[in-house]
Formats: C-alpha cells, structure tokens, sequence
C-alpha cells in the first residue's frame, strides 16, 4: 500500500474515532467540532507553508467568517448560505489582501499579515455600536438545510459539517498539492527565479494559495461561530494567528492529515491541560510543541508518515 | 498478516480511545440523589491582565470552599471547586463550560468575571439545563434583553454601578460644569460613559463633556491623555478603568498633579487602593462595586466581615478586594438556595430544577448586608461610595463620606430597560440620597 492511500484509510479511521469519541462524551463533540475547524483552517495555512511562507495573520479570514455568521444569521438563518457566504466574504478579502501581500515574502509576508488581522480585530472592537466591542455578537439559532434543529441534534449537525468540509478540503488540498500549481509552491521555497524562468508567475501561484487558504480559513470561522453561537474580536487577535500555525507545526506540514491530527491534539491537550491545571495549561502547550520541535521536526504527521515507512521497508 | 494488523490495531486503538473517554456514569436523568460531593464549576480570569481579579476570586473561593466543608457542607454534603480559566477566549471557555456540566458532572457553575463571557454562558446554561450564578460580571443587557430559567446574578449590575456614583457626585458635588472621561476602550468603558452620559443629561442638563478619550484596554502610557486633560481643565474626571490600567493612570496622574486640578470619580478604584497607596490624593470619589469594603462603615455582621477579611489577609497578604466579595455573595446565595430548595423538597436533595426553582426571591447574608435575586435573576445589592481620605492606620487612602444607596434607587424596575428608565428619572432623585454612614468606631 502506497502512503498516499494509507492516507485516506488513515482519515477514515480517524474520523470513525471522531465519532466514536463524540458519541460517548458530550462535550467531547463539540471540542472536536472546534478542532476540525481549525485544522480546516490549518490545511490553508499548509499550502502556504508549502511555499515556505508563514502567515502570523489568517485569524483575519477566521474571523471574517465567524463575523459574517454573526452578521447575516438574523436575516438569514441557514446554514447552507452562511457556510458559502462566509466563504466567499473571505476570499474577497483573501484576494484584496493577497494582492498586495504576495508581493512580500518572509518576515514581511508574516508581518504584513499580522499587521492587517491586529486591525481587523482594532475594528471589530472599536465600533462598539456596530459589533457590540470585546462583549462580541450572539448568533442566533441557525436551521441546517431548512431543519430548526436544538440542542444535541444541532450540535451533531454542525460536527456533521465540520467533518464533511474536513474531508472535502484535504481531499482537494491533496490534489492540488499533486497539481502543478501545487508544485510550484515547493518551488517558491527552494528558488523562486527558477518559476520565472519556467514562464510560470511566482505572485500569481502564491496569490491562488493565499486565497485559497483565506476560503477555508472563512468556512472554519463560520463553523467555530455555528458551534460556540458567540463570536467575540479575540477571534482575530494575534494569539489566535499564532494559534493557527502552532497547529501546523504541531501536525506536521508534510501531509493533509498533519493539520487535523495537529488541531485535534491541540485542542485535546488543551482541554485535559486546562482540566488538570487550570491555571497552568499553557506551559503544557508550550512544553508539547517544544518536544516537537526539538524531537519530530516533520510535526505528528511526520511520526506517523516515518512509522508506516520502516513498516513497509520491514 | 501485515496488510490486515494495522487495521486491527487501529480499530482497537479507536475503541480504547472511545473508552477513556466515557464517563463513569450517565445517569443524569434518575432521580436528584443525595450527591457524595457538590462540585461547583469556577470560570475566572487565571491569566492574563484580568487575572488582578480572577485570582484574588479564585482565591476566595478556595478559602470560603474550605470554611463550607469545615462546617459541615451545603446541605451535609462537602463542596468541590473546578476552576476554568476565561483568559484564552470565548470558545475555550464555552468548551469547558460544556466538559465541566457534561463530564465533571458538575451541579452547579459559577459564571464569569468578563461581562463577554457571562453574555456566552448563560443562553449555554438554559440550552444544558445547569443552574448558573453570575459571580461577578456586570452587564445590564443579560437579564433585560433576556429571561432566563437556570441563571441568576448575586450582586449587582452595571447601572447600579454607576448610577450610585453620579448620584453621590450630584448630591456632594453639584456645581460642576464640565466633565472628561477616560475610559478603557472596550465593552464595560463604552457602557459605563453611555450609562452615566444619560443620567446625567437628565438629572443636570447643560453639563459640557470636555473630552470623551477611551484609551486601548491594557495601555500602559496616558501621557497624552494627561496632557490634554492638564490643558482642558475639566471640572470633573470619570474613570471606570480597573487593575493594572486604572493604577497607571493614577501614578501617571498623579506624577504631573492632574489630581489638584479636577475631581476624579472612580467608580471601581476601591480594588486599587491598595496598590497605589498614598499617590492617591484625598478628595476624590471612589466606589467598590457593590456593599462592601474591609472598612464598611455599617456591616450588617461585623463579626463575619472582620474574620472574613483577617482569615483572607492571613492567607493572601493583602485585603480582600471587590470580587473577592462577590465570590461569597455567590457561596452564600447558593447555601440559601439549597436549604430552601432541600426545604421545598420535603427534606430531599434538590434537582436542577427544584434547585433554579429557589432562586427567585431569595435572600441570602454577605458579610455586609442582606441581599435578594429578584424574579428576573438579578440581584438587588446596595452601592457604597465614599471620597478618599488619608487615614494613619493604613498606608493606603481609605474611603470618608460613605453612603450606601439602596438598590431600588439606582436600578431599574423588572423589566425596563436601564436608559429609559434613566431617562425617566427626575430631580428629585438626588434629594432622596441617602446620608452618609458615620463609622461606627
């Protein structure tokens, strides 16, 4: 078995033990649907990583869509709007920016990022009259396709979603990465005259990355505000940034996978953390992404990908 | 063989997965048993520039948990605390908010320092069904936007807040023309100006706002808000900043002598006193949140005051501030709840319900004052203002000229709105202020 089709079975299994998890623990549903969130905004944060390009900034695009769920859910309430909605506000704005920004590379890349996520998040809380400040916005109850759902059955619709964008976007990240365009990001890393040369644009393959990765980025901020039902500026905030290529470089940037493990072990970590020692569970976090980096360069998707190597080679 | 055992291996890894994480018990829907233990859910600031609040509540916490369990209990059953921290956000804390009342098992959580927070967690009370005390938030909107079976606040709120800090400025200082504020630019600054703008347009009309400044939330550099408030000359200076934001405001302040020009109304600054110590001049008008202070001129119980701020001074190195307050206001609300709820239930323990069923109307003691949730949730606490005055028993100023303002002056009835009911006061709401309290010693 190839480990591109190991990786599939591994998804599958993965999901399964999802669902299995969520099944038994309540809470544990909607800590996942969150997860599952963010690795889809991580797998957009991978492709950049792909071009060697760190954004400190796609918390802007997660907010964008949790805003835009806030905003639009009084009128209207669907989930199959808001989700497309949200998408498409955040690939606007994701070409708008990615105009400007793939311009840059490196530090300026991730500093321009930053820049602009910090004053997004300065405006959600400033116009206190339109956003309601750092008290956030409540999103009122959404239907999914029609159905006005409650409680448990709502909370299993939006995991439901969650897992089925999951699958969707790493299905398609993986054959993007396969595509020229996506091989052309590795090549952005390594020597980017190189493109040029080819008659290939460097900017334009970065900017499709960039707004490709502001779309998910938005699909994940309009699950993480369908799942808490309040969004709140910290969502935009640097830490939340920060938060996001933490989980990349905790997953692993080599597969589609690597986000999803990376989010599900942070947010699992985080929660046992936060359970055990309330006051204390970052220096856990800290201390995991550490052993990371010092031990397992390649992130858990790295273990996990070198484990099934020397069992195919045994 | 070697096709087929990961897959084997995988699933049992899954299944394994599944088990550790399934609770011992799921029986939540049998009849209210008697518990071996009451857990009590704590969400509070444990990081982060809040964390001046959070931890000294946390603090509190464990120490009355202890007192509760030394007695005997609420109700014969012993009390433990599971703290969540409010500092990574709102989606963290919904999640744990969710571990602690579907996992932990918890009978009942204690909401939220942040008034954020609190608008998060109580739709999430009602939808799982979870009796829910507002510990210390103060935003007015929760109960007046919303009603609410499972949550309930056992102090005060916002409006009460400040309308007993403009009262006390129009009733001792009424011939003021014109105002500045400086407050933290986020929710409780931006309401706490609308609050008090709109009193004070109706009680004393024709007052000129000199400047309207809300630095960022967190600054640590008021140089310029100084300057322009040094230049503008206001005749007062309304500041409803907190921790660390409101005592560099007061030594930065202090430094350029802005405290001899204007009279500051700090409605919170009770909570700082300690920390900026004597760089606080007499003079100024200072508030606590609600009816209490370790020097409260008139405590309903002066014994239980005395030993709750010596045992917190013992163990903590420093007086106990407002929401450490709160935190007892809320244990002892939850003691009244259970023995009128255990009451009502013919002796047995309480369901959820019954026990959400006890909280309206109910009268609970602090250390200060006897206090009642009204039938809406919301507690109706009295508010004591005072002016600073240097005393040589403390090496920090303390508070002179207290009055304490019942809490049907300064609060709206059961369902209005607290700007029109506002808008609906009159004049003679001054003349009906209270005296100030002459200490007793």
């Amino acid at each position: 078995m190839t480990l591109r089709r190991t990786e599939i079975l591994l998804a599958l299994l993965l999901a399964a033990a999802l669902i299995l998890a969520a099944l038994s623990t309540p809470w544990l549903r909607f800590v996942l649907t969150i997860a599952l969130a963010k690795g889809v905004a991580v797998l957009g944060i991978l492709l950049l990583l792909r071009a060697g390009q760190v954004s400190f900034g796609h918390a802007l695009y997660v907010a964008l869509g949790a805003y835009a769920v806030a905003f639009l859910a009084p009128s209207m309430p669907e989930a199959s709007l808001l989700l497309p909605a949200a998408a498409a506000l955040a690939g606007a704005v994701g070409l708008l920016v990615g105009l400007f920004v793939s311009r840059y590379r490196e530090i300026f890349f991730g500093m321009l990022n930053l820049a602009l996520s910090m004053v997004f998040y300065s405006v959600l809380e400033k116009l206190y009259h339109i956003t309601k400040g750092t008290d956030g916005i409540r999103v009122p109850a959404i239907t999914v396709l029609g159905q006005p759902l409650e409680g448990a059955t709502y909370g299993w619709a939006v995991f439901g979603i969650a897992l089925a964008l999951a699958f969707l976007f790493g299905l398609f990240v993986r054959a993007y990465l396969a595509s020229p365009m996506g091989q052309a990001l590795a090549a952005i890393k390594t020597r980017e005259t190189r493109l040029d040369f080819m008659g290939v644009s460097p900017r334009q393959i970065l900017l499709s990355a960039y707004v490709l990765s502001a779309v998910m980025a938005g699909c994940a901020g309009a699950l993480i505000a369908m799942a808490t039902r309040h969004v709140t500026p910290l969502l935009a905030y640097w830490t939340a940034s920060g938060e996001l290529v933490f989980i990349a470089v905790l997953g692993g940037a080599g597969g589609v996978l690597g986000p999803f493990l990376g989010a599900i072990t942070f947010e699992l970590v985080r929660v046992y953390a936060a359970a055990t020692v309330a006051d204390a569970w970052q220096m856990i976090l800290g201390t995991v992404l550490l052993l990371v980096i010092l031990f397992a360069r390649g992130g858990i998707w790295g273990l996990v990908a070198s484990w099934l190597g020397r069992r195919r080679a045994a | 063989m070697h096709e087929s055992s990961p897959l084997t291996r995988r699933g049992m890894l899954a299944a394994g997965f599944g088990s550790v994480l399934l609770p011992g018990s799921l029986s939540a829907q049998a009849p209210a048993q008697k518990p071996s233990e009451l857990k009590i859910g704590i969400t509070t600031f444990l990081s982060g520039p809040a964390s001046v609040f959070g931890v000294p509540g946390r603090n509190a916490a464990e120490m009355l948990a202890e007192e509760v369990n030394r007695e005997g209990g609420i109700g014969g059953v012993p009390v433990r605390l599971f703290f969540v921290d409010e500092g990574p956000g709102i989606d963290h804390l919904v999640g744990e908010f969710r571990r602690l009342v579907q996992n932990e098992r918890v009978d009942v959580m204690f909401a939220s320092i942040s008034s954020g927070s609190c608008l998060a967690c109580t739709p999430l009370a009602e939808e799982l069904r979870k009796v829910t005390v507002l510990w210390d938030c103060g935003s007015q909107r929760i109960f007046e936007e919303n009603s609410y079976k499972y949550a309930f606040r056992s102090q005060a709120n916002s409006t009460g807040e400040v309308m007993a800090a403009l009262l006390y400025l129009l009733k001792h200082k009424p011939d003021f023309r014109s105002i500045a504020v400086v407050n933290q630019d986020y929710a409780w600054g931006r309401d706490s100006w609308e609050i008090w703008k709109t009193g004070m347009d109706v009680l004393k009309p024709g007052v000129r706002v000199a400047a309207e400044l809300f630095p960022r939330f967190g600054a640590t550099d008021f140089s310029a808000e100084v300057t322009r408030l040094l230049a503008l000359r206001p005749d007062i200076i309304l500041n409803t900043s907190w921790g660390g934001d409101l005592d560099t405001f007061i030594r930065q302040a202090a430094e350029r002598r802005l405290f001899e020009r204007s009279t500051f109304v700090m409605p919170l600054a009770e909570s700082s006193l300690e920390r900026v110590g004597r760089l606080l001049p007499p003079g100024h008008i200072v508030g606590s949140r609600g009816d209490h202070w370790h020097q409260h001129p008139r405590p309903a119980n002066p014994q239980a005051l005395q030993r709750f701020v010596e045992n917190y001074r013992s163990r903590f190195n420093a007086y106990p501030i407002y929401p450490t307050y709160h935190m007892a206001q809320a244990f002892s609300a939850l003691r009244a709840a259970y023995a009128k709820a255990i009451a009502g239930n013919g002796g047995n323990w309480p369901s959820d319900l019954q026990l959400a069923g006890a909280f309206p109307g109910l009268e609970f003691d602090s250390p200060t004052a006897r206090l009642r949730i009204r039938e809406d949730g919301q507690g109706m606490e009295p508010q004591l203002i005072g002016t600073t005055v240097q005393d040589d028993r403390f090496p920090f100023p303390v508070m002179d000229r207290m009055v304490i303002f019942p809490p049907e002056m300064v609060m709206p009835p059961v369902g209005q709105k607290s700007l029109a009911w506002i808008r609906t006061l009159n004049a003679d709401v001054v003349s009906r202020v209270p005296d100030p309290v002459r200490p007793a010693g």
